[in-house]
């Protein structure tokens, strides 16, 4: 991978097209569709576009419109990965033949219900396989398109409709599953985590995950005002808060080597910046009942959590650990 | 008696797909937002952010241009806005 830098500037990405176009049918105050207008500005040249099922696909290619300015394909809910690397196989035969002759970069998009869950099998498949393509994750932490069912990538205690919050359960009761360090596993020549709030870290991101000859996987925190049960207005604000809590850290792996980005690295240089995980998880409705009394318990879990797994990554970063 | 029709003649079950922005999800907002040019540095971050697309920067005049037609009226941008210069109004605003 070349060390290049990228410039993204404010003004590049407003007078860059989209093509992710308006007129798709996510509910007002959607991040997945900021992060897939984002993810679509950062490409360099001929993209093919593939998804698995998910809220995304379905707002953006309700028939008979489609919200894509690129050629893009739908495919089942588990095989995202295993189109991309079809999509691959079929480019470099074409390219064997001489029909076709410049790089065409792909990018496969799944929500985490098509990553944590059913398409990890494909996914892992055809990272072993080493097929050239930039796998995108947008984690809005639950199957929202079909009514908020939990994932793999539900938090703990966070309600959803099959996990309700009552007084037998304090809604999801197990911890989100770390995909992130499932794909470094892989040996991966790049994986990353993104958020959308720091959208120029987000877009270099995307350009070094689709400059790798070989897989690439990118994981995009997005807020589901939705499922959440959140105020759409404060949708960017809680991807910030994410990150400022440590419950979503930005960091990169670049051959299995991790390193902090500017944002997290900041509040690992000055711990007293770290926010506390009430701040990220008041005003979510899907928290709500955490924040009575019989809930301290897993609010003092969620915390507990972050922090164990905030130093485990300060180590993998060469981070000496400071106290606030 | 008349010739049935053929299957080319008849009207087709299904038509090409066309884009999306002739789609418009406009009307599904509850709260419209208005923008104070006075405060607006143009510096788009509410381009950046919406999730429609429904922001625009138009360089050649120079100025942001906030659609309607597809803004569903979420409130982001009004919401990230660091002069803001953007407030979300119940009534239909005068831009």
């Amino acid at each position: 991978m070349t060390t290049q830098e990228w410039k993204f500037t404010a003004r590049d990405i407003a007078e860059k097209p989209d093509q992710f176009l308006s007129g798709h049918r996510a509910c007002a105050g959607c991040v997945p569709a900021t992060v897939l207008r984002l993810v679509m500005k950062a490409t360099r040249g001929p993209t093919i576009v593939t998804e698995a099922t998910g809220c995304m696909e379905v707002v953006s290619s309700i028939y008979p419109y489609t919200s894509w300015a690129v050629p893009w394909l739908h495919t089942a809910f588990e095989t995202a990965a295993a189109n991309a690397a079809g999509i691959d196989a079929a480019l470099k035969a074409l390219k064997r033949k001489g029909q076709v002759k410049e790089h065409i970069d792909i990018i496969a998009i799944a929500g985490d219900g098509g990553t944590y869950d059913i398409g990890l099998q494909a996914l892992s498949g055809a990272v072993e396989r080493g097929h050239d393509f930039l796998f995108v994750l947008y984690d809005n932490e639950a199957y929202m398109n079909t009514g908020i069912q939990r994932s793999g990538g539900t938090p703990l205690g966070a309600a959803t409709t099959t996990t309700p919050a009552g007084s037998v359960r304090p809604g999801k009761l197990q911890h989100k599953k770390p995909i992130t360090d499932i794909m470094v596993a892989h040996d991966m020549e790049y994986v990353a985590t993104a958020s959308p709030y720091y959208w120029k870290d987000l877009l270099t991101k995307v350009r070094k995950g689709l400059e790798v000859e070989g897989p690439a996987f990118l994981h995009v925190f997005a807020t589901c005002p939705r499922g959440w049960r959140s105020d759409p207005a404060n949708s960017i604000e809680y991807t910030k808060l994410a990150v400022e809590s440590c419950v979503f850290p930005l960091w990169e792996a670049v051959n299995g080597e991790y390193q902090l980005s500017t944002p997290s690295k900041l509040i690992a240089l000055a711990p007293q910046k770290k926010k506390p995980v009430t701040d990220y998880l008041k005003g979510q409705g899907r928290f709500r009942h955490l924040f009575k009394p019989q809930g301290k318990p897993v609010l003092d879990e969620i915390q507990r959590w972050t922090d164990e797994r905030w130093a485990k990554l300060l180590k993998k970063c060469g981070e000496a650990p400071k106290t606030a | 008696m008349s010739r049935e029709k053929t299957w080319k003649e008849i009207s087709p079950a299904g038509v090409c797909p066309k884009s999306s922005t002739s789609f418009l999800t406009g009307d599904w907002k509850t709260y419209t937002p208005v923008r104070d040019l006075e405060k607006c540095t143009t510096c788009l971050i509410c381009v950046i952010y919406c999730p429609d697309g429904a922001i625009r920067w138009r360089p050649e005049l120079g100025k942001i241009e906030i659609d309607l037609n597809f803004c569903k009226g979420c409130g982001i941008c009004a919401n990230e806005c660091p002069t803001k210069a953007i407030t979300m109004k119940l009534d239909k605003g005068d831009e």
